[in-house]
């Protein structure tokens, strides 16, 4: 670690492995209800498991995307950061608005809350992932303006490179994005199309920017590859990234009650959208094989290169598999779609956070890498966790394809219940599968306790 | 036309090097595959539907667009012998025909938006039927490639007067010019395509 102003991103990694943690066990609790439908009723609800379990992953990734910034730009822009006071204050009032959200979601009925924070007065509640009340949104506004001025300056004090440019322009997308968040039209076609402009074109436009300024300057860090050659990938994944994904939207209007071109429009670009991320898989290895240097920290690149690959395979693959209009017809909001979401979200932004948090956490604690020993740990932690959402991905696209046959497709189509019930083995075998993801991550977290001779410090 | 008519006559060393920076490659495939899935999607869509498809091309214009491939395929000549020009010093006779390939870009921009205007004129929109909003999709994607191929174009004219390019290397005018190529290739398979094939 160059810049003592850096440290501030260890409060946001250690409090978002603690949000990852409550994420994984409200998942285990609502893949579970999937089979025993009455498990822990009427203290935690399948609705707010469910809210507990989406909210915490955004809110742990984003912890994680700030660490990952208050890290990198002092070291890009060769700089200390404008206020590491600023960020430290900013952490807290992040972390106690996420908690009080989360006692809210669990300690009183969801439309009580609403009433409590003032709903009427700008409602913004009730939709999927935005759940939020509006005094926390506005709270997650202020946080991020306040972020967003503190790496600015920091960034247009020293020196600008493409990384750090880059992730600026994701981390300001991703904040003007959100305001869509309080726009909520009566209209419901309009509802849902703006709504999209928060949730879609976040994780699938601006957050790649994110992820690939992350990867990039974990690869010229740990690889020792010229800036010039990450650089040139970096400016070719985003603009396929931002190209394919901006239109790419359309997918979400096929059914919605837009106009029928969408259908179009958004198969063909939204088709393309697995390029950037092959590009990025490409680069991650490209990298890798060119590399100048040894790294001792291993683990941190066996992290970068399985964020190429499970992005790949969860964003791209996964997401292609029902991206079609003609296919999507019979598959929307199938399990087909749990599937997808959960190897995508785990593949490309799980992983690249994990990866700079590998990268990063042993050289704040002095040490370029940690001991060979707890390295192992982490591996193992890597192993576990990715081979069990690999197995996650999978039976919950066995039970999509099947409920889309029992459901959709069948002479003789049957009801929603009837065919869950038929279903039922995978969703036993997808909750097992999340027990092991919890034990990975159990393995992983006390990877950070593991002594052993240390490497030389940083 | 062909892109390896741009590269040096095979050196002494006989390797055929590919022009311009590899990362407009990437670019070139990954549009290539956007017009692929498009034109994919379009005949996918008229095997559904061949009367409607043959009745709506009879009403598109194909002398506009026989001249509209013809004002591309001479833009994309000038560009290639912009690079040529540049390659011997000759930059006043480079800027000359990068000039004339912009002049064949602004003359297709002019033409399709005569069509486009009859069109409007006639009621015709996206929502009219399956044609038209392939018709309208796929050229106006392509109207929009040509534009960015022009901007390209215009930058590479700069700095070919900024003294860029000449014997000593043309590699950015390879890049732009490679780019500029697509846009005439991908227009030489929609126009059968969409105006012609039946």
């Amino acid at each position: 670690m160059q810049y003592p102003s850096q440290a501030v991103a260890k409060p946001y990694f250690i409090a978002a492995l603690g949000l990852f943690v409550a994420q994984i066990l409200f998942g285990l609790i609502m893949g579970l209800q999937y089979v025993v439908g009455d498990f822990l009723f009427p203290h935690i609800p399948f609705n707010v498991a469910r809210m507990v379990h989406t909210n915490a992953l955004i809110v742990w990734l984003l912890m994680g995307f700030m660490g990952a910034t208050y890290y990198l730009v002092p070291e890009e822009a060769e700089t200390e950061l404008h206020s590491p006071r600023l960020a430290r204050a900013l952490f807290w009032i992040f972390l106690v608005a996420a908690a009080l959200t989360v006692v809210g979601y669990l300690a009183v009925p969801y439309a009580t809350l609403a009433q409590i924070t003032g709903n009427e007065l700008l409602p913004t509640m009730g939709r999927e992932f935005l759940e939020q009340p509006t005094i926390t949104k506005i709270g997650i506004v202020v946080v991020a303006l306040g972020f967003l001025y503190n790496v600015t300056l920091t960034v247009l004090k020293g020196r600008k490179t493409a990384i750090s440019s880059v992730l600026l322009l994701g981390l300001w997308g991703l904040a003007l994005l959100f305001l869509f968040a309080f726009y909520n039209p009566h209209n419901l076609v309009r509802d849902k199309f703006y709504w999209w402009f928060v949730v879609h074109l976040w994780v699938e436009g601006v957050w790649e920017l994110i992820l690939a300024a992350i990867l990039g300057y974990v690869l010229i860090r740990i690889t020792g590859v010229d800036r010039e050659v990450i650089d040139k990938w970096i400016y070719v994944i985003i603009t396929l990234a931002l190209v394919t994904g901006l239109i790419g939207t359309g997918h979400h209007f096929f059914w919605i009650g837009t106009p029928e071109y969408w259908q179009l429009w958004g198969s063909v670009f939204s088709a393309l959208e697995p390029v950037p991320f092959f590009a990025m898989t490409l680069f991650a290895f490209n990298m890798v094989r060119k590399r100048r240097r040894q790294h001792p920290n291993k683990a941190a690149t066996l992290w970068a290169l399985g964020t190429g690959v499970m992005a790949f395979l969860g964003a791209g693959v996964w997401g292609f598999l029902h991206t079609l209009a003609p296919v999507n017809y019979y598959t929307h909001g199938t399990q087909i779609t749990a599937a997808h979401g959960h190897m995508a979200f785990y593949g490309a932004y799980v992983m690249v956070v994990l990866t700079i948090i590998s990268y990063a956490m042993p050289q704040m604690r002095g040490r370029a890498a940690n001991s060979d020993a707890a390295q192992t740990v982490e591996m193992w932690g890597f192993w576990l966790m990715t081979v069990s959402m690999v197995l996650i991905t999978l039976f919950l696209t066995g039970a999509g394809i099947l409920q889309v046959w029992l459901q959709r497709v069948s002479a003789d189509p049957q009801p929603f219940m009837a065919v869950q019930d038929q279903i039922a083995l995978f969703y036993w075998m997808r909750e097992w599968a999340g027990v092991a993801f919890l034990v990975g991550l159990v393995v992983y977290l006390a990877s950070f306790f593991v002594g052993g001779r240390k490497e030389a410090a940083a | 036309m062909n892109a390896n008519a741009l590269s040096p006559s095979p050196a002494a060393d006989g390797v055929r090097r590919l022009p311009g920076d590899l990362a407009i490659w990437v670019f070139i495939l990954a549009e290539m595959a956007a017009f692929a899935v498009f034109f994919a999607a379009y005949a996918f869509a008229r095997a559904g539907n061949v009367e409607l498809f043959d009745a709506a091309q009879e009403t598109l214009d194909r002398g506009a667009g026989l001249a509209n491939t013809l004002l591309l395929v001479t833009g994309g000549w000038f560009a290639a012998k912009a690079v040529h020009a540049a390659r011997r010093d000759r930059i006043a006779a480079a800027g000359r025909a990068l000039w004339l390939a912009l002049a064949c870009g602004a003359g297709f921009l002019a033409v399709k938006a005569m069509e486009y205007a009859d069109k409007f004129a006639a009621g015709v929109s996206l929502s009219t039927n399956t044609f038209y909003l392939f018709y309208f999709s796929l050229t106006f994607f392509h109207f929009l490639h040509v534009v960015l191929g022009m901007a390209i174009l215009a930058i590479l004219l700069v700095r070919l007067r900024g003294g860029a390019y000449g014997s000593h290397g043309v590699l950015g005018l390879e890049t732009g010019t490679a780019y500029w190529h697509m846009v005439d290739l991908l227009w030489i398979v929609l126009f059968p395509l969409v105006y012609v094939m039946r």
